[in-house]
């Protein structure tokens, strides 16, 4: 499918979320644009996961719209339209679970359009497609090697890997990587900024939280800082001046529960 | 239904015949006390609840739903209770206040500040206490004990035949949702960023696992079925780090505790519900010492390996 060049990925407007009755996020207004490394920079506790949790579904709006490629959230995610890699801690690494199948359950989603008496099959008996995929995104990762090893046998930066393994299986158009540096030893860290390179050229949208600004003045194209609601946005070299910086550490608005209501 | 029932109970007969068959090739002094009819019924009913607990244990252990089990199984009473006051059959009321006290739960956690345990704490303790007051009023302690503590001699041949149903039910949805099933488990946030219905998932589940309850109320009874629910997939996941191998694993470890378990109380006259969580819990103890990858022996011996060489 071939769509505009600055076609829009994702279109933001007016989100409000909150959790518990806190506001997290206040007015929320991003078009993040196709083929485009798109970086989320801000402090912690700043809502970028809770940006994250809107688009994977697992939070709702409480007011604005999310829209993918001009069709719905739910329409795209159910077609793999959106690879979500979540931050390590939030996954039970003690589960009986090898790397292949761990990374071939970003192809579940996918197995629903399968034939019915392929779908009745274990998983490792799906379709060759599926499993093509799954080799691919190990070999890109570099984990080829330990594909049939217990995900809790890895280390930190290879967990990482495996994660980004899962993501890049799903061939999915929009990748949405939730810190995927944090915690990495620095060879993983270049594969992986590498492997996002490459899918960068490949025609992918990139969205990422990171707190690394070395690798983003490298390799995003666009910048948003976020702090509660979106501070600014823009290229790299403007973005990650001391200046911008310093206005996004203090941007919270004071009294957030006052413009609540 | 008529229809329905005669098939189930031309299933039982078959499934007794093909028992019967296996139990002949035993020894005589094993074999013996399985000419009765009851004992029959008895072995069938310990199989089936071994190996739909087993099943089940694995999600609860791998989701950490342990407490979740214990409060469903004790949520049961008051249903059992109520369902034997308006003359219904037990299930239908133990099935009816195991799934409310459940829903009651996570509508606690989801709109309150309590926390899921207290949550699970307070609803199952209170529906348990409602059980017990009713109880003590309508009928007499013999009841009341097998409620509790399960009396797999005496099961009836329609409860035989609900822990049949209940069994082939919880064996179809496990095979069909197995992949929506085991990302749930896995990671609930990637289930629902590919379009799963991961609330759909969650209350299915734990209907399963209220239906798997009640099946094993007249085997096991309420205070131990939770013990079916979490030593087999404990003892599976000492042993293996694939989930297929898991569930296969777990569903052998309850239906080895079952039988062996059933065949024990009869020699030695003990409580047959009590024998068989007892073997359960013996098999977990060896593979916590005796497991290759994970077991207490084969750490030891690679923590020397490492030291001297």
């Amino acid at each position: 499918m071939i769509s505009e060049p600055d076609s829009s990925a994702v279109d933001i407007q007016g989100v409000y979320a909150a959790y518990d009755g806190q506001p997290v996020l206040m007015d929320i207004n991003l078009r993040l644009k196709a083929h485009q490394w798109t970086a989320i920079i801000g402090p912690n506790g700043a809502g970028k996961s809770t940006l994250f949790h809107l688009l994977i579904g697992s939070m709702k709006p409480l007011r604005g719209s999310i829209q993918v490629f001009g069709g719905s959230l739910s329409e795209h995610r159910r077609a793999g339209t959106i690879a979500y890699m979540a931050q390590r801690e939030a996954i039970e690494w003690d589960f009986p679970i090898s790397v292949k199948e761990a990374v071939m359950t970003a192809r579940y989603g996918l197995m629903r359009q399968d034939t019915v008496w392929r779908r009745l099959l274990p998983p490792r008996w799906s379709d060759r497609a599926h499993h093509q995929a799954v080799e691919e995104a190990l070999e890109a990762v570099n984990m080829s090697d330990l594909a049939r090893r217990p995900i809790g046998a890895l280390s930190g930066g290879q967990k990482k890997r495996v994660l980004l393994a899962r993501a890049l299986a799903q061939n999915a158009k929009v990748l949405l990587l939730d810190e995927p540096l944090a915690g990495v030893d620095p060879v993983s860290e270049r594969l992986i900024l590498k492997v996002l390179a490459q899918q960068r050229s490949a025609g992918r949208t990139i969205l990422m939280v990171t707190h690394d600004l070395v690798g983003t003045r490298q390799h995003a194209d666009h910048v948003v800082l976020i702090n509660r609601g979106v501070v600014d946005q823009g290229i790299p070299e403007q973005m990650l001046s001391e200046h911008m910086l310093a206005r996004m550490a203090v941007a919270t608005p004071l009294d957030l529960a006052e413009e609540w209501q | 239904m008529q229809a329905f029932e005669m098939l189930g109970f031309s299933l039982v007969e078959l499934l007794i015949n093909a028992l019967m068959v296996i139990v002949g090739w035993l020894p005589e002094s094993l074999a013996a006390p399985f000419q009765y009819a009851f004992m029959q019924r008895a072995l069938l009913t310990s199989i089936l609840v071994g190996a739909i607990c087993g099943m089940l244990s694995c999600f609860v252990v791998l989701k950490r739903w342990s407490l979740l089990g214990d409060a469903i199984s004790h949520a049961v009473l008051p249903g059992v209770a109520i369902a034997y006051l308006l003359g219904w059959p037990f299930f239908v009321g133990a099935f009816i206040t195991g799934a409310l006290t459940s829903l009651g739960i996570g509508a606690i956690e989801r709109h309150t500040r309590i926390k899921s345990d207290a949550a699970m704490g307070l609803m199952f303790t209170a529906a348990f206490a409602l059980g017990i007051v009713i109880i003590s009023k309508i009928a007499s302690n013999t009841h009341l004990m097998h409620i509790l503590f399960g009396n797999v001699l005496g099961v009836q041949p329609s409860a035989l035949l609900l822990t049949l149903f209940s069994g082939v039910l919880a064996v179809v949805v496990v095979a069909l949702a197995y992949r929506p099933l085991l990302l749930y488990t896995f990671d609930p946030q990637q289930a629902q960023a590919l379009g799963f219905n991961t609330g759909l998932i969650h209350y299915g589940l734990i209907l399963l696992l209220t239906l798997t309850i009640v099946a094993s109320l007249e085997t096991v009874g309420i205070i131990l079925v939770v013990a079916m629910l979490i030593t087999p997939g404990a003892t599976a996941h000492l042993l293996t780090d694939r989930f297929a191998v898991m569930l296969g694993l777990s569903v052998g470890v309850g239906v080895l505790s079952a039988v062996i378990g059933l065949s024990l109380s009869v020699t030695f006259d003990v409580a047959s519900g009590g024998t068989i969580v007892l073997v359960a819990t013996t098999l977990f103890l060896l593979a916590l010492l005796l497991s290759p990858s994970h077991g207490l022996i084969a750490r030891q011996w690679r923590r020397q390996r490492y030291k001297h060489g």
